[in-house]
């Protein structure tokens, strides 16, 4: 049996009601960075379901290694940490080769960006980006520092959680993603308002990693652990379901 | 007492956050101001081999006050020039450009809020139920202040027959926001460029899609 929808091959339809809304005021700068209409609703066509593949020869050996990846003069300053998860689909399947991208703040909750001016020093051996492909199980790792809090202008002293920020490329367009993760204990999360954007008390406890101590390296890190979900299709059900014949493609 | 079912195991997507105000550091780390990776991802995406009508993308995003986004990061994706996605779910009968995946990242500039990429202008793909779909190029946008990326098409405003035939245009109810989604093709020293300004709120807000 084939089904019209498992011929295309197009992602499930994306669950609105655990994503952060357009217009969250708490979070300031959303109010003019919000589409005021609607969103007009697209089944997906091939430009929805394709999307960019990334090669493994295109990051090179240290690109996933925040610790050595900037390193000039010394080690840089902070918590030594693994951070590992899994690249999964709704379907709980393994996304395969999937561009996972991170970057953070230093140990002081210190960016290094040309328009940071947050008082705590850059840190000569941190640059604070790293980049990953999942592996065939749709497992990524990296080391680095735990980043720490910082304020931000929203009400006039907003505190952030430590967080590293997340962009991932899975298989197709359509479930492309940013998000942040945050460490498990962490005391400002509570009061966070953009991790508050969030509606769904299950969807804000998926952003929080926790301490991971299997997976740390004795007498060196800790570790944390993040696995993160990307919208799923039945094309990764039914792994045949891509057919020369698919009406999606026509002739 | 609510009914007891057997539940369903599928996994909940990872809700989404802004980007930031320092996406570049991760996406663009040459904006933010270092050199970090032997490669960069970058906005130019045809090679000196690749097929096809070299053009220019450029335009800016606005808010809500008609004030340019300086700190948007901005990634497009598109077929090649013979309308082939260059992915394996793309079976139509027509070729691969090996030397163009027809992905860019581009960044704006911090001045001036003006992003570019430099490609090729695609062909036509089919689309669903075998309606061809007229040439375009999808949009993806990032910035502070977006809780999650927004997403859109930019069409081709010499293309008027494909674009008045084309299935998703024709999805939108309201003719007069149609337009919001085709650049103005002009020409600049002999380079085809191609316009195409996003507003995110406003009398003229852009199409944005739930895809």
């Amino acid at each position: 049996m084939k089904l019209p929808s498992q011929q295309y091959g197009e992602f499930y339809q994306r669950d609105r009601t655990i994503h952060p809304p357009a217009y969250a005021p708490a979070y300031k700068t959303s109010v003019l960075r919000s589409p005021q209409k609607s969103l007009i609703s697209l089944q997906n066509s091939l430009s929805e379901v394709t999307g960019p593949v990334f090669g493994a020869d295109e990051l090179g050996p240290l690109d996933n290694d925040l610790i050595m990846n900037y390193a000039k003069t010394g080690l840089p300053v902070g918590e030594r940490i693994v951070v590992h998860g899994h690249v999964l689909d709704e379907n709980g399947h393994p996304v395969k080769n999937a561009l996972v991208e991170v970057w953070q703040a230093n140990a002081g909750g210190r960016y290094r960006h040309r328009n940071d001016t947050y008082i705590a020093p850059i840190d000569p051996n941190f640059g604070g980006c790293g980049r990953v492909l999942t592996d065939e199980n749709g497992h990524y790792v990296y080391r680095t520092i735990k980043p720490g809090p910082y304020p931000w202008r929203n009400n006039v002293n907003d505190w952030r959680p430590a967080h590293v920020h997340y962009s991932i490329s899975g298989s197709g367009w359509a479930q492309r993603l940013v998000t942040q993760m945050y460490f498990e204990g962490d005391p400002l999360i509570a009061s966070c308002p953009i991790l508050r954007t969030i509606p769904s008390e299950a969807a804000v406890r998926q952003l929080i990693a926790p301490l991971d101590r299997n997976a740390g390296i004795q007498l060196d890190s800790l570790a944390y652990r993040f696995d993160i979900v990307l919208r799923g299709s039945r094309a990764t059900w039914f792994e045949n379901a891509v057919q020369p014949d698919d009406p999606m493609q026509g002739e | 007492m609510t009914t007891m079912v057997n539940q369903l195991e599928y996994l909940k997507e990872t809700a989404s956050q802004t980007a930031g105000p320092y996406v570049h550091i991760g996406l663009a780390p040459k904006q933010a101001g270092f050199d970090i990776f032997e490669n960069n991802f970058g906005s130019v995406l045809a090679g000196p081999r690749t097929k096809g009508e070299r053009i220019r993308v450029e335009g800016r995003v606005f808010d809500g006050s008609g004030t340019p986004l300086r700190d948007v990061l901005i990634e497009i994706w598109q077929a090649n020039a013979a309308g082939k996605y260059n992915h394996p779910a793309d079976r139509q009968k027509k070729p691969i450009d090996k030397t163009f995946r027809g992905w860019g990242r581009g960044c704006s500039d911090f001045k001036t809020g003006i992003w570019a990429f430099d490609t090729i202008k695609p062909g036509s793909v089919m689309g669903r139920n075998n309606r061809p779909m007229a040439p375009h190029i999808s949009f993806w946008i990032v910035a502070r202040g977006i809780n999650v990326g927004l997403s859109t098409r930019m069409y081709f405003s010499d293309e008027q027959v494909a674009n008045g035939k084309d299935p998703v245009l024709n999805l939108i109810e309201w003719e007069v926001r149609r337009k919001t989604l085709i650049a103005t093709r002009e020409e600049r020293k002999g380079q085809v460029v191609y316009r195409f300004d996003i507003n995110i709120q406003g009398p003229d807000e852009t199409v944005f899609f739930d895809i």
